[in-house]
């Protein structure tokens, strides 16, 4: 059986003994009389338990060890402290990927859920119609494939000579076309825009199940007390939508922190290091700059702040009852 | 009722934009596919010329068969193996409750908002002093362990709404744990097992990071990390890179359109559980 072992020597990685196959074991309980022991609970839960200590636990450990050292991944490491979580927070660059992915966030959490609840609040008189039901395929469609295809796609749509320069030539806006995508100050919103059309579908569809649920009798009692539309929709629809809001919320943003592969189809991380967001950084520092050290306490950072950032949404938007 | 009907057409006429706006990219990939190969299209121009024989040959150029075994043979190992140990957990925690579940679960649930990207680092090394680079264990194994927090989560919600008096009466009749998860609990399961299966299923599919990361050969990757070495070796060729991200695209989509209503509410029950 293995468990999460701290590792003793980091910079042997190649004399480390690695872990011994998963071995699963399976039950053969007995229970004895009617009540069953919490040891079978226990062989139950070991064969999951042990999966999720070798790939998940043990590397979190691990790469919590790695942040502490400066290491190239092959030669001896040396021991650097803190000095890595110095670097991450002072270096222009890592800091940069960081403020970028937190900017992100406008994108693909705030664009989504707002324009998701004005959609979803339009068409909800509508949402059993047949167009609402060809409609719920649709836009669906983004969450199905891979983000990979949406980032190629994007790309082409957004390059100097695509569909969305063509468009504004159409309404005389020639003057505002470029490369979106290789533009300084227009490449990290436009990134934005695709992680935007993917979540999109997902937030209306899942705001409008929600309003589904609402009971119509709150809607006329409003009305009769003479409220316009908007303020229903500012005092039951949004209420009622607590849960789905922070579900979509939560989805999100761990989607714009966490963002990836959208950013490393559409620029790489360019121009520059205008896109540049923490999991490519990681990527390039681990994988092709040889210092594991630095991005491993870059990763220590993402995480800690995707938990920082989802807890209190999960807090403040769970059911009050 | 006119107001009731003006929202109504609103409502319609957004909804048709709103599908428009989605769709474009794929209008966009298809109509730029058809375009002499290496070629340079501007904007959505239907050609004069259309090139079938573009999909044809990018089907070659990808090797798609040999893509597709490959992602075939990845969520073959991923997802029963997943349902299964998620299942056993889900049970012991939700049903059999024993002591320290509370902590255990806990354990697990911390592991739902991890990215991929924390640990990515640290499991390079581990699979490689595995010896499992570069082949397919490399992606499925370590998914198999990422896939837990949500796989025991969610079985757990499903256990710990069945009803307790089930298991005492079958316990009379004689049955053993064993039998009790196997006869009557799993077979009761069923619906939230086939949605976990679809969840897990499109997961692995389109599972980029680790495919990028821990295989080389993109023949033994995911789709999706085969799409990107395509556009790595295509990236010039725009007419036959939007063949290629299309053909890549089609499985997923047939597999959605035959089975979309069980996605959508799988998706819906899977972003509201997790």
């Amino acid at each position: 059986m293995t468990r999460p072992t701290p590792d003793s020597a980091v910079d042997s990685p190649a004399t480390r003994p690695g872990p011994a196959a998963v071995t699963r074991k399976r039950s053969p309980a007995r229970a004895g009389g009617l009540r069953t022991p919490s040891r079978v609970g226990w062989l139950f839960v070991a064969p999951a338990l042990i999966v999720y200590a070798v790939f998940v636990l043990r590397p979190i450990v691990l790469t919590v060890q790695y942040s502490l050292y400066r290491w190239d991944g092959i030669g001896p490491s040396t021991w650097a402290g803190l000095g890595n979580y110095v670097k991450v927070f002072t270096d222009p660059d890592l800091f940069a990927s960081i403020l970028n992915a937190v900017k992100l966030i406008a994108f693909f959490s705030v664009i989504p859920v707002v324009l998701g609840l004005a959609i979803a609040s339009t068409i909800r008189r509508i949402a059993a119609s047949r167009l609402a039901l060809v409609a719920r395929t649709v836009l669906f469609l983004p969450q199905v494939i891979p983000l990979v295809a949406a980032g190629i796609a994007w790309s082409w749509l957004l390059s100097s000579t695509g569909l969305v320069n063509q468009l504004l030539g159409y309404v005389g806006l020639d003057g505002v076309a470029r490369a979106w995508l290789g533009d300084f100050s227009t490449a990290l919103p436009a990134v934005g825009v695709i992680g935007a059309w993917v979540l999109l579908g997902l937030c209306t569809i899942l705001l409008l199940s929600g309003m589904s649920k609402i009971d119509p009798s709150l809607y006329e009692a409003a009305r009769m007390d003479g409220a316009n539309s908007l303020r229903e929709f500012i005092s039951i629809t949004v209420p009622s939508l607590r849960q789905e809001i922070g579900v979509c919320v939560t989805v999100t943003v761990i989607a714009a922190l966490a963002s990836f592969d959208i950013v490393y189809v559409s620029t790489q991380g360019g121009p520059g290091n205008a896109t540049m967001v923490p999991g490519l950084e990681i990527y390039y520092l681990a994988f092709s700059e040889r210092q594991v050290g630095m991005a491993s306490a870059l990763a220590v950072v993402l995480m800690l702040l995707v938990i920082l950032v989802a807890l209190p949404i999960q807090w403040l938007t769970k059911d009050r009852s | 009722m006119i107001v009731g009907r003006r929202e109504a057409w609103t409502g319609r006429l957004l909804l048709v934009l709103l599908m428009a706006v989605t769709l474009m990219p794929f209008l966009s990939l298809f109509v730029t596919a058809l375009h002499p190969s290496g070629s340079y299209p501007s904007g959505l121009e239907w050609p004069s010329d259309p090139q079938w024989g573009n999909f044809v040959k990018a089907f070659q150029a990808a090797r798609m068969i040999e893509l597709i075994k490959s992602s075939v043979l990845i969520v073959l190992g991923v997802v029963p193996l997943s349902l299964l140990l998620g299942t056993l957990a889900g049970f012991a925690i939700g049903h059999l409750r024993m002591a320290g579940r509370n902590l255990v679960f806990l354990v697990f649930v911390l592991g739902l908002t991890l990215p991929f990207e924390g640990i990515i680092t640290p499991l390079y090394y581990q699979v490689r002093d595995m010896g499992l680079l570069n082949t397919r264990w490399a992606i499925i194994l370590p998914l198999i362990g990422l896939f837990m927090p949500f796989g025991v989560f969610w079985m757990r919600a499903h256990f710990v709404n069945v009803p307790e008096a089930l298991s005492e009466s079958a316990r009379i009749d004689g049955a053993n744990v064993w039998q009790l998860f196997w006869r009557i609990h799993v077979p009761l399961a069923m619906p939230a097992l086939s949605s976990l299966a679809i969840l897990l299923f499109l997961w692995t599919w389109n599972q980029f990071l680790l495919a990028i990361v821990l295989v080389d050969d993109p023949l033994k990757r995911t789709m999706s990390g085969a799409l990107g070495a395509f556009q790595g070796q295509w990236g010039t060729d725009m007419p036959l890179l939007c063949a290629g991200s299309l053909l890549i695209l089609t499985p997923t989509l047939v597999i959605f359109l035959i089975f979309q209503r069980r996605f959508v509410t799988a998706l819906l029950q899977g972003s509201l559980k997790g």
